[in-house]
Order: structure tokens, then sequence, then C-alpha cells
């Protein structure tokens, strides 16, 4: 008797599993998409969970205005081709009204910004639960998250009063204003996550295979030449042949010298990698507990 | 890493399967030190995170690298240096993908560890060497006995500070065997290790020849799993009901939910409860696919010959193999409210499988000490990691089988009332 299934089929059915239960639970769910692999690996499980329905969620993005072109490119053509309901929360229109406020600084970013334009879409648009690709093993704050995150009135995440969670069951009653954040993609790795995207054959943006672009060392850090990011005295400008592990804001992004430009080179490369994919974000480097801290506040 | 990049090609991954383990330990007893040494033996630890940790050892003014600062998350874990909540941890290697639950395994942290049991496929029990067992080892084998953990492996760890001596660890074995025949536990192993060392974690030991039995890393590849899920009784509670409105799938109604037991095929004899009707199945599918057959764990959509009324916590099973149906439940509880003790006549909201409905405590039967196994009749005030019997009684019948039959169809959980808060993890007796 041969009756198991391999791990990428139970993450998988755990996932939709929790989408699921998102669907039956809640009244105005949605899928919180910033454009990276796993948002978008998000939307296809939301799409087999759902099948031969259309997926019954939105895609939210928090725009912080410093994307990648290609990944507000693939963002558009993602929810065109789904026919999906996309709701766009402008961070710079919240710096503008005075919501948000922009960093200073030589290495200021737009990621704590981000929080009050996140919490105005959920207040705008009356969400009760936002689903969100952030996976356990990128960071020991989020090793401590639920899969059913309860967020308080303001928001708040409760690190040390979290609901426990058991076996299969997930309860999501709340009290009116607030909300849940919810995981379904917590016991994924990186590796995981490109081993589905390969064998399901997902579509990708391109900057996630090695191209050639060109970059600026700063920092120890490879940063792409943008609107957002110019050299600085002393640095140099070079064509490099580079690849992305994670697409977040243009100017805090680092990419990797790569020649892997299949989907097995990325896996290979992924593989033996000797570093976290988020070992080259300078928002998780501030500090040891920088994304606890955000969390807190109400971050994803 | 670099023998792994030959290894993770799409041939060897297709085949890998997933084990879930919870550990439970106290500060000292190197729970930490033996998750450290399983990911970095099976070179799971990034260079980035090994830096954080070096750093981070380095502030606190540890001598050597501190490998338990892998396994702590929180600001104040790590100001504390113990683990509050459960974490979760992965690891693979080629032939499994493992997801570790560290929970602590201090008394007061009962409910964290019981949380972490409740999905694992197998608990690793740590005894020092020095001490033997010990009250909480008794409580950690209660706790993976009670939440039908079916694998269990005793590691007698610090093998090194007791000159690696087979008489001690046959004594500690002995007396756990004699201890465990109290338990449920169907599958027992003991590994002699040196988690602080690495002697037969990843690697052989070099120290203890007259240990004839596998690492603890090779038997967590090949402990055999398949059977873990209930491949027998046919469960299927219904999730959400699929209806696309569009003109290709006018009719179509589709059930989505995931198997909770048994195998489901097209063609089926199928009762729907608690309505009672019965139908064939017309087709078991999975985003547009049409499957052979379906069984636990699977997430599928299964559509029915005839048109009959099915909503969400209906559940759909074989005809002539029914669960059991009552509104009348009893069974054990791990109270998880750090507020208020279980209320003798309260009123709970409660989850089981996916049906939610409420429910009043008629009867408290008797507190588990879980240090010793002994039922204590006299003493009902069921407080925060209290294990107890009770009898509950249902606004609507629970379709269930015994704990022990079926994990996912024989637990519920209660949720307090007024603030929406999980209070109660319950286990129904056969």
């Amino acid at each position: 008797m041969a009756y198991n299934i391999n791990h990428l089929r139970e993450l998988e059915a755990e996932a939709i599993f929790i989408m699921r239960e998102v669907a039956a639970q809640f009244e105005k769910p949605a899928i919180l998409f910033s454009g990276g692999k796993d948002s978008i690996l998000l939307t296809h499980l939301a799409k087999k969970a759902f099948f031969p329905a259309k997926i019954p969620f939105p895609l939210v993005h928090i725009d912080t205005g410093h994307n990648f072109p290609e990944t507000i490119e693939f963002r558009d053509y993602l929810a065109a081709k789904l026919d999906l309901k996309l709701i766009v929360a402008s961070v710079q229109e919240a710096i503008n009204s005075g919501l948000a406020v922009e960093e200073k600084g030589a290495n200021a970013s737009r990621n704590v910004a981000q929080i009050p334009a996140l919490l105005k879409a959920i207040e705008d648009n009356q969400f009760d639960a936002l689903m969100g690709g952030a996976r356990r093993d990128e960071e020991k704050a989020r090793a401590k998250e639920r899969f059913f995150s309860h967020r308080d009135e303001f928001s708040q995440w409760d690190p040390k009063n979290q609901r426990p969670e058991l076996w299969n069951i997930f309860n999501g009653k709340k009290q009116w204003g607030e909300h849940f954040r919810i995981f379904p993609i917590s016991n994924w790795t990186e590796l995981d996550v490109w081993q589905y995207i390969a064998k399901e054959n997902i579509e990708l943006p391109q900057t996630y295979y090695s191209h050639v672009r060109p970059c600026i060392l700063r920092n120890g850090t490879i940063l792409a030449v943008s609107e957002f990011v110019q050299p600085r005295d002393g640095e140099e400008v070079k064509d490099m042949q580079v690849r992305f592990r994670t697409m977040g804001d243009a100017t805090i992004t680092g990419a990797y010298l790569s020649d892997a430009d299949t989907m097995d080179k990325i896996i290979q490369e992924v593989a033996s990698a000797r570093e976290t994919e988020r070992g080259n974000r300078a928002d998780d480097k501030r500090s040891e507990t920088a994304m606890e801290d955000r969390k807190k506040e109400g971050y994803f | 890493m670099s023998d792994q990049q030959e290894i993770f090609n799409a041939e060897s991954y297709s085949k890998m399967e997933l084990l879930r383990f919870t550990t439970a330990g106290s500060v000292d007893d190197g729970k930490s030190t033996l998750i450290g040494r399983l990911l970095y033996d099976s070179k799971s630890i990034f260079e980035d995170q090994m830096e954080a940790v070096r750093s981070s050892s380095e502030r606190r003014g540890d001598e050597n690298i501190n490998l338990a600062l892998v396994t702590d998350g929180l600001k104040s874990e790590r100001e504390q240096g113990i683990t509050i909540d459960v974490a979760y941890r992965y690891f693979s290697t080629p032939k499994r993908k493992f997801i570790i639950a560290d929970t602590p395994g201090h008394i007061q942290y009962t409910r964290n560890m019981v949380t972490g049991a409740s999905t694992a496929n197998l608990a690793i029990i740590l005894v020092d060497a020095r001490h033997g067992v010990v009250e909480q080892t008794k409580r950690h084998s209660l706790i993976a006995s009670l939440l039908g953990i079916p694998h269990v492996v005793i590691c007698i760890n610090k093998m090194d500070l007791v000159d690696w001596n087979e008489d001690a660890y046959n004594a500690i074995k002995n007396d756990y065997k004699q201890f465990s025949s109290k338990l449920n536990v169907k599958d027992v192993n003991f590994i002699p290790i040196s988690a602080l060392l690495g002697d037969n974690v990843v690697n052989e030991s070099e120290h203890m020849d007259w240990y004839k039995g596998s690492t603890l890393m090779y038997h967590l590849e090949n402990v055999h799993i398949a059977n873990d899920h209930n491949h027998i009784d046919s469960r299927f509670p219904v999730q959400t009901v699929i209806r696309p409105h569009s003109d290709e799938f006018h009719d179509y109604r589709g059930y989505a939910g995931r198997v909770a037991g048994g195998i489901f095929k097209k063609g089926d004899d199928v009762t729907v409860l608690p309505s009672g009707f019965t139908s064939k199945i017309k087709s078991v599918e999975f985003a547009g696919e049409e499957l052979e057959e379906a069984y636990s764990p699977m997430s599928i959509t299964m559509t029915l010959e005839d048109n009959v009324d099915v909503s969400r916590g209906d559940m759909i099973v074989r005809t002539g193999n029914m669960p059991e149906i009552s509104q009348d439940i009893d069974a054990m509880v791990c109270w998880m409210d750090d507020k208020n003790p279980l209320k003798i006549n309260g009123k709970y909201s409660l989850f089981h499988t996916t049906k939610n409905c409420r429910c009043v405590v008629k009867e408290i039967i008797y507190k588990m000490d879980v240090n010793n196994l002994h039922k204590m009749e006299d003493d009902k005030n069921i407080s925060l990691n209290d294990i107890g019997r009770i009898k509950i009684r249902t606004t609507q019948p629970l379709f269930f089988d015994a704990y022990n039959k079926n994990r996912i169809t024989g637990s519920f959980i209660l949720v307090d009332e007024a603030n929406n808060v999980t209070v109660g993890a319950c286990m129904i007796r056969s």
C-alpha cells in the first residue's frame, strides 16, 4: 500500500486547505500581492483551490513607488489574465497626505512607510483577512508566526499572546474592527517554493532569471541602477549578469551574480546557497529584531 | 552544501516525504544544542544566520558560539535565553523534508508542547544520561501519548559525561520501558547520543561500539510514516461549495475539502451527514484534473451524481462506514487559557473539522497529574496547562471517531465566547 504524497503535494494540500478556510470563515478577504515570487505562488494556489470558479479574492498591492518596472508590469499582466480586481495602495500618496513619513538620509527606504498605507487600505476596504506569502524560514520573528495571525483594532501583532494553533483547526473568530493576517505557505522553504514553481511551470517576472543589467556595488550589495538608485561619488556603473532571489524595493533589494537562466539552474543554485534569501535585504539588517519590531506595528 | 547540488534534481525531490517532529526539553538538557547540531551537520544553517549567531554570542559574552541562539526568535526569548513559544524550523536531506516544532519543556509551557505535538509524526524526548528518567521525561511522554504521536525517539543525551557507558544507557532504557508500558505509544526507539560532540546525531559515534542501532538522522530519514494517516475510515469534511456560475460550468457543484480519512474513488456509494442523503461519487478532482483516488492529507474537490443539499460543516462518508454521531462527547482536554479556568456548566464555542457550534461543559471527571499519570478525582480545577477528562454536550451532533483512530475527526478546540481566544484542545475518547 503506497498511500502517500510527496512533500510538495503535502505543502500544496495544506496551503489550499487554508485558503479555502479563509474563503469560508471571512467576509472580505484579499491577497496581499507584492509582485514577488511568493505572492505569485499564492495566487497560483488560489486558482487551483477554487477551480473551476474564479479566485474569490482581490489582489492588494502596497505600492512603495520604488518598484522595479518589471514587477509592476507583471502585476498588471497577472491581474488581467486571471480577471481579478487589483487594489493599489500608494505609499507616495500616504506620504503626501502626511499619513506616512519619508525616511531621511543616504540609506533611507520606504519599508516602514508601507505600514500606514497598508493599514489605510485595510480600513478603506474593510478587509477582515489578508493573505500574504510570508514563510517561517525567512526570518526569526516569522518563525513564530501562526497561519491565522490575529491583529487587534490597531493592527498590532502581539507575539507573546498568540492564539494556540492546533491540528488543522483554524480559529478565525474576531471582534468588529479586528482582522487576520494569513500565511498559507508558512511551512514552505525557499527551495520548496522553487521546486514547486518548476514543477507547476509558474510564470515569473524575468528579474528572477539571470540577465545583464547596469549595477553598482554599495556596502557590499549589488544594486541595480534605476530611477531610484543612482551612482554616488566613487561608485562605478557596470553591466553585470545578475538575478534576484527576492523582489522588494529597488532601493534595498540586492542582486546576485548568477548565470542561472533556467528553472533547473535556479534550483541548483538555491540548493547550494550559503546565505538566506533575505541575507541581502537591507531592511532586515538594521537590527537583530528589525522584523519583529515592524511586525508588531502592523507590517506583514 | 556542495553535495546537495548533485542531489536536488527533479527526480529525487519528486519522491521526498515530509516528516513533522517535535522536540521538548528544558534549559539544560541540550535540546537547543541537538537542534543546532542537526541543522549544522546537515548543512542547513546559512552563513548569514551563523554570522548573526556569532555576533549575538559575542555581545552576550558567551564563550563559544552559542548554537542555541539559532533557535531563538523573539526579543524576550533572546534576552532570557529560553524558548517561550513554539518555533518552527526547517531542514531537508535528499530523502525527506523536516519540520521541527521546537517547544519549551517546562511544565508552565505544557500548552505549547501540546500545540507542537498536535501535528507531529514523531517526538524526540531528551533524557540526560546522568539523571535518567525524571518527571519531565514522563510529562513529555504523556503528552506524546495523549496527542497520539505515532513514533517516539528517546535520545539519551550527554553520553560523553557518563564515559559512553552501556550499562548507564541500558538502565535508563529499562526504566523508561517500565514506565511507558502504561502509555499508548506504538513505536519507541532509544538512541545514545552526545548532541554537544555530535555522536549518533548525524554521524555514527566512534565511542559506542556496543550500540548497533541507527543514528538519529538515519532514523528520522527512514522511519515508516505512510501509515500514520487513517486510510480505512472514509471521512470528507466539506469546507466550502464551489459554484462557478459560468456558462461553461453552469450546473457545477463541487464540494471542496481535505480528506480526513479513508480512500475516495469515483463510483463509491456515499452518505452525506447530517442529512443522511445517499449518492454516488461522480468525480474526484483537483484543479480540473480527475484523480483516480483521494486519501489523507490531500485537498480535493468532489462532485456527486445527485443534486443533494451539502454545505460547509457537513461530512461525506462511505455508506456503511459511518463515524460516531452524538451530541454527548467524552474527551481529554488540555487547558490553554491563562486568565480563566475551565468552567463547569460553562458555554464555549467549538470547532470540530469544518463544523462550528456551541457546547456546555456538563462534567469534569478528573484532572490528571501530568508527572505521574494519576487521576485526581477530587481535584477538578482545570486551569492553564492542566489536562483533564470532561463530558460536554453540543448544540449540534458531531460526526467523529475516537482520537486514537483518527487525529483529525477525533480532535476539537474550545473557544471563549467573550474574547474569541482558543482555550481548550480536546481529544475524543473511545
